[in-house]
Formats: structure tokens, C-alpha cells, sequence
């Protein structure tokens, strides 16, 4: 195996200002801004508190291999891929790479609205690091793969995000690197976009280049890389293969909460409730030992602590896609329920029969409240939950959506099959 | 064909991979030896370019190898700042011939006419276009050069090319107007049959002096904003007592006593308007004050070009 990038005990500090800003006088502040600035022009460090946003990152990345890089929010993975792609200085350490390097730290940097897509293919590319030839000679195939044909002449400032983001992405795929540093651009765009742009990533893997990923969205490491690195405070905690990272991520430093174990909640951010009754603890489980499996049952239990002897008739646990969307609400309130709370603790128990939601991590949200307009409690993000696949479901397509449903295909007019029963397929 | 081990390159001294691969950036290091060179070169003629990230010295101007690779990109992004700001404007590129037209007009009307500093001058219109044009170049280039990185925020903090490319494509752009009110002052030299002769070579040759002066400045004044954004807001008003400061532009050269025409050439944009403005109408050159303009233009783009490149590490970092 060849080697494609090498990273040796990289670290980078930031330097925080300490001290107070706001209550000096105008005399003093000028002064000792003009010594930091006097200062930082002649290179010099300044007496202020470092924070080291990497510290000895070593790893080593062979030629061919899409490797992800995950860690919780400010674990050093931008700041990772901004040295990679020498936005930033590295404060000590090295790193060494073999080839051409192509970073897409955010979609259409260096894209100006005023421009047309047209100009702005030029121009990106050049950014990029195309020279006009390899523009020229892509620029067919960018414009299909963009999907912009008609509006080739417009000022991107007319377009809608998602074709601005077609655009933008289309120009850094075709640069062409050997080395291909993205970080959760894709994000963005629409669900089919985003599956094309898997798809040229994974293109790009195959073809014997590598690709540096950085996403929060575990289902996309798994899926593009076949390496990981994990990173938790400006340190690697581990490289291994991406399931393994993943495993480990999840495990360890993921927001995804353990099933059959009681969570604490109280401290949890709310979005309403006058919290005379409040939830304080929650425990999720399939009813086994088991994690919660993709139309399992889900069994929610919940602690709830009333500062008086309480009447309350809703009690909802709803769950929610990354994006905010409301999947499913299990709430009491068309049952017409009245659920009597001591004061002190309380535990109910809300039990969904079968999750009619495919695998993946979902958000669970709760409610606690009378009608017909008293809220004790409101969370709109108590947990996230994960949601295995069923042992039985086989291979399912990518990019599925969100709803579990029960079908089958029954042939009317085909070729006769060497048993002519008709194949059901259930689900 | 890259199937060979990387290890055992990687197992030697950076320093020893030949120089073509080593990274733009890089200080040269030539002191390896040769045996080991030249057989590492074999195997690194196969292989990929190789690009080494580390912490740099400050001592090393510029990169003219990576700046020379980055012609087209410096084309482009010129051509952006000069597309940009004429797109949507209804008079579009006339506004290059209005802008200093109207200067024109000022300094006509209120120095000369008003103020009568036209006494001594001939033609003072032609005499003012002649000043005007390529300060408002010099001045042009000098503000949107010094403001460049810091409007250009996001490329810089988003990717990776020759920071410096930033001022040069706010310089070129000025120089594009510029260009532009060339063709105004060859025609303003005919009409009035001031035609200079041979000495109209010489401008060229004063107008890259000048092109350097604007680029050791520009690029300082960028650096230094990213750092301390109140020079921004002096930035404007500098300008303006520039202009002022610069007698060239509006007052005839028989009126400054022996010490301002010893003193004023500190200020290169007075030596080389001065100047320009004598070899355009083929009259004698000063040959003091261009001298003195030129070199305090080449000290100011050396020390210019050097803030830059010490601050253009943290630019990412503390814009």
C-alpha cells in the first residue's frame, strides 16, 4: 500500500485573551492594543492563555482508503481539516501528502453572487486549483451534473440554495484530486442530490483516491469510508475501520442514549412548562435486553416529579427527524386520560406497540401538560435514539425515508416464472 | 506504478527528496547528500507531487515558484473584481473615463481657475489629466488593496492559494481603469498635439516603479487591517491628505522652493507622477526626484511584501 497522507504530532493553539475587555479606560485599552499589534507584526508571542485545539495528532492515511473523521463538537476535526488544507498553520508538527489536494471546507467558497454560473465555473475551478484548460475540457460534464443547463447565464444570486449548492459542488467534484478533504458539506442539497454526490464520492474512493470526511451523520461515515479516525479533544482516540469508529463514537461520545439505563433529564434545555410537575429521569427500551429494532416495540418509561397532588391528562412522547420534523406523537390526549401525580416521584410507562420507523437516530421529544392549556412540562429534545435495523429486513436502499410500511409486488403481465405463484414480498 | 512502498521514502530526511517534489513553501535546503539524491529522485519521478505542512520561518519574501504557478488564478480573480464592478451599473465601464474626468473638472475649476495655481502652466487641463490619472490609480490601488483580504474573508479563511494574489487582483483591477483612462490621455495628447516624442517610452517604465509602489503599500496596509481594523477607517481619510501631499498632481513643478523639490520625492508617488507627467509631454525629467521615488519604492515594497508574509499566516486565524 502507498501512502497518501501523513500526519506527525500536529498541534494547533489559539490564543484566548484573558482579562477584562469592557471596563478600561479608552487610554489603556489603545495602549495595549497597539503594543499586541506592535507585538503580533513582529512575530511575537503574546502573554495569553493558550487553548490547544490539537495537540500530537499523528495518523497515517494509505492511498485509496475514504476515511472518516468524527468526534463531538470541538474535538479539533475542523481545525484537523483546515491545516490539511493549509487554510491554517499548523503551531507545531507536520503533515505530508502525496498528490493534489482538493478541500471543500464549505459549498461555493469563492462563488460571487453577482456572477453568472457560467463565470462562476471559471473562477471557482481557478480557486480550486484547475487551470482553464481542465475547466474548459470538464465543463460539459459539470453542467449536467449540476443540473443548472438552463440557467448556465444567470447570476447565481437568482438561484435557489439548492442549485447554488448543485453548482458548487459539482465544480469541486470534477477537480479531480488525488485527495479529497470534505467537511459535512453535504448537508446540504436535497436527498437525491445528496445520494448523486455519495455516489461520486464513492467513485472518487474507488478510483484509488482518497477522501477525508468529516460528518456528524454516523449512517454517512459507514456507508463512504472504509477507515476511521476518532478524535475527542484535540487528540486521536483511535483509528481503526469505520464500523469500529463508529461503534466507538457511538458508544462513548455520541448524543444516541442507551437503551434499558435511566437518563437523567431534569438539566435538559425545555421549551416551555411551568414545571409544577417535571419530568426527571427517562429509560427507553424494546421490552428485552436488546436495543430498540426498526418495527420493534418501544417502550418508554418516564419519572415524573410533582411539587403537589396533580391531575394531568396529556402525556405525549413524540419523535423527531434531525431536521425537526414531528414523525410520530403518541399522546394520551384523544384518549381522554386522567393520569393522578402524587406529590414527589411518579413513573408512568408509554408503550408503542411496533416503531413504524425505519433505522436510523431519531429525536424524542416529551410533553406533560392538562388541557386545556396548562403545560407542566415541554421537551422538545430529551434523548437521541437509535433505531437498529430488524434482522429480517435484508438490504435496504439508501436515502429510504422514514416510515416503515408493509408491502408486497404481485406480477400480473410478465414472463411466466418456473413456479407461477405469484412472489410476495413482505416486509 | 505507485505501487511502491512510500515507507521507504517517508524513513528518510524530508530534506533529501529532491527539491522539484518538496513543498512550494519550503525554504530550500540543499545540503544531502547526492548518491541518495539522485536515487531517491528515480523513484519520486514515478511518484506523485509531494506537499509538506509545517510551521514556517518569516524570513522568505515571497514564493515567486508558487506565485508563478498562479498566473491564471491572479487572472481570474482580477477579472472577478473587474466584472463585479461593472456589472450592473447603467454606464457600466464610462465610469472609468468619468470618475477622473470629474477630477479633472475639480481641480481645473477650483485650483486652477479659483485657486490660481494654474500660473506657470500652459495647458492646465492637460497638465492635471496628467497627474490625475495615475494618482487615482495609485490611489485606487492602494485603498482596495489594503481592504482586499478583509472583504475576501471567506476564500481565506475557506481555501488554500497565494494569499498575496488577493492585493495584486485589486491592483490589477485599478490598473484596468486605468487602462481605460489611458485612452483618454492619448487622445487629450493628440488633440492638443503635446505629443512627448521619444521620452514617451519612459512612462511605461514610471508606471511599473509606480505598480511596484502600489504593491509594497496595498499589501502592507491589507496585512495590517486584518490585525488592527482601525487603520480601515483612517484608511479614507489617509488617502485624501495623500492626494494632497502629492504637489505633483496639481502644482507646477517651477513653483516648489529647493527644499520641497529635495524633500517632496520621499513621497514616490510625487517622483514618479512628476515624472510621468515629463515624459508624456517630452519635458526634461527630474532626475533626483525619480531616483529618490524609486528607491524609497523598492525599501517599501521589500518591507511591504515582508509584513505580509509575516502576517499572512494568522489571517485565517484572526480574521
Amino acid at each position: 500500500m502507498t501512502i497518501a497522507l501523513r500526519v506527525e504530532n500536529l498541534s494547533k493553539a489559539f490564543r484566548i485573551a484573558t482579562g477584562p475587555q469592557g471596563g478600561q479606560l479608552l487610554g489603556e485599552r489603545l495602549k495595549s492594543s497597539v503594543k499586541s499589534w506592535w507585538d503580533t507584526l513582529r512575530g511575537r508571542r503574546l502573554q495569553r492563555q493558550e487553548f490547544w485545539a490539537l495537540k500530537n495528532v499523528s495518523f497515517e492515511v494509505q492511498a485509496g482508503d475514504a476515511v472518516g473523521i468524527v468526534g463531538r463538537n470541538g474535538a479539533g476535526k475542523s481545525t484537523l481539516l483546515k491545516i490539511l488544507s493549509r487554510v491554517v498553520e499548523p503551531t507545531s508538527g507536520s503533515a505530508d501528502y502525496f498528490g493534489r489536494m482538493g478541500s471543500l471546507l464549505e459549498v461555493g467558497t469563492g462563488f460571487h453572487a453577482e456572477l453568472s454560473g457560467r463565470e462562476n465555473i471559471f473562477l471557482n475551478g481557478s480557486i480550486l486549483g484547475m487551470c482553464r484548460r481542465e475547466i474548459q475540457k470538464k465543463f460539459d460534464e459539470i453542467v449536467e451534473f449540476a443540473e443548472i443547463g438552463p440557467f448556465l447565464d444567470t447570476p447565481v444570486k437568482r438561484y435557489s440554495s439548492g442549485m447554488y449548492v448543485k453548482l458548487a459542488f459539482a465544480v469541486a467534484a470534477h477537480l479531480d484530486p488525488d485527495i479529497l478533504v470534505l467537511d459535512e458539506v453535504l448537508a446540504v442539497g436535497d436527498a437525491k442530490f445528496q445520494k448523486k454526490c455519495l455516489g461520486k464520492m464513492k467513485n472518487v474512493a474507488a478510483q484509488g483516491r482518497t477522501v477525508l470526511f468529516v460528518s456528524h451523520d454516523m449512517a454517512a461515515v459507514r456507508r463512504l469510508c472504509n477507515r476511521g479516525v476518532m478524535l475527542s479533544k484535540g487528540q486521536v482516540v483511535k483509528t481503526g475501520t469505520a464500523d469500529e469508529i463508529v461503534e466507538l463514537y457511538l458508544a462513548t461520545e455520541g448524543d444516541v442514549a442507551r437503551p434499558n439505563t435511566w437518563l437523567a433529564i431534569s438539566q435538559v434545555p425545555r421549551s416551555g412548562g411551568n414545571r409544577q410537575a417535571q419530568f426527571t429521569e427517562l429509560r427507553f427500551s424494546s421490552g428485552q435486553e436488546a436495543g430498540i429494532i426498526s418495527g420493534g416495540p418501544l417502550h418508554v418509561h418516564l419519572r415524573i416529579h410533582a411539587e403537589d397532588n396533580l391531575v394531568v391528562d396529556r402525556v405525549a412522547v413524540a419523535l423527531y427527524d434531525r431536521h425537526g420534523m414531528k414523525l410520530l406523537n403518541a399522546d394520551t390526549a384523544p384518549m381522554q386520560q386522567t393520569i393522578p401525580l402524587l406529590q414527589g416521584e411518579n413513573e408512568v410507562a408509554m408503550e408503542i406497540e411496533s416503531l413504524p420507523l425505519l433505522p436510523g437516530n431519531y429525536i424524542m421529544g416529551l410533553l406533560l401538560s392538562k388541557q386545556p392549556s396548562t403545560h407542566f412540562d415541554y421537551i422538545e429534545s430529551a434523548c437521541e435514539i437509535e433505531v437498529a435495523p430488524a434482522p429480517d429486513d435484508g438490504i435496504r436502499p439508501t436515502n429510504d425515508g422514514f416510515i416503515r410500511c408493509q408491502y408486497r409486488l404481485h406480477p400480473i403481465h410478465t414472463a411466466p416464472l418456473p413456479e407461477s405463484t405469484p412472489r410476495i414480498y413482505t416486509l | 506504478m505507485l505501487g511502491l512502498d512510500w515507507m521507504i521514502l517517508l524513513e528518510v530526511d524530508v530534506s533529501t527528496i529532491p527539491t522539484i517534489l518538496r513543498p512550494s513553501h519550503e525554504p530550500e535546503n540543499n545540503s544531502s547528500a547526492s548518491s541518495e539524491k539522485e536515487e531517491l529522485a528515480s523513484i519520486t519521478k514515478l511518484a506523485k507531487p509531494h506537499t509538506r505542512i509545517a510551521p514556517r520561518s518569516g524570513w522568505q519574501i515571497i514564493n515567486i515558484k508558487e506565485l508563478s504557478q498562479s498566473w491564471e488564478l491572479l487572472w481570474f480573480l482580477t477579472w472577478r473584481d473587474i466584472k463585479v464592478r461593472y456589472k450592473q451599473a447603467t454606464l457600466g465601464l464610462a465610469w472609468a473615463l468619468l470618475q477622473p474626468l470629474a477630477n479633472v473638472a475639480v481641480f481645473v475649476i477650483f485650483f486652477g481657475r479659483m485657486g490660481g495655481l494654474s500660473a506657470g502652466v500652459e495647458n492646465y487641463l492637460l497638465f492635471v489629466l496628467c497627474g490625475v490619472l495615475p494618482w487615482m490609480f495609485f490611489g485606487n490601488a492602494i485603498a482596495s488593496a489594503g481592504n482586499s483580504i478583509l472583504s475576501n474573508e471567506r476564500l481565506v479563511t475557506k481555501i488554500y492559494f497565494p494569499r498575496l494574489l488577493v492585493p495584486l487582483s485589486s491592483i490589477g483591477a485599478a490598473g484596468f481603469d486605468f487602462l481605460v483612462g489611458v485612452g483618454l490621455l492619448v487622445a487629450a495628447l493628440i488633440w492638443y498635439g503635446q505629443w512627448g516624442g521619444a521620452s514617451v517610452a519612459l512612462a511605461p517604465l514610471i508606471l511599473g516603479v509606480m505598480v511596484l509602489a502600489t504593491i509594497g503599500i496595498g499589501s502592507f496596509l491589507s496585512a495590517v487591517i486584518v490585525l488592527q481594523r482601525d487603520v480601515r477607517h483612517i484608511l479614507p481619510f489617509l488617502m485624501q491628505v495623500w492626494m494632497f501631499a502629492t504637489p505633483a498632481i496639481y502644482l507646477s513643478p517651477e513653483s516648489f522652493g529647493p527644499t520641497s523639490s529635495a524633500i517632496l520625492p520621499l513621497n514616490p508617488a510625487h517622483g514618479l507622477i512628476l515624472n510621468f507627467r515629463a515624459a508624456l509631454l517630452g519635458q526634461p525629467l527630474d532626475w533626483y526626484a525619480l531616483g529618490v521615488s524609486t528607491a524609497v519604492t523598492l525599501i517599501v515594497l521589500v518591507g511591504g511584501l515582508f509584513v505580509f508574509r509575516r502576517c499572512e499566516k494568522s489571517f485565517a486565524d484572526v480574521i
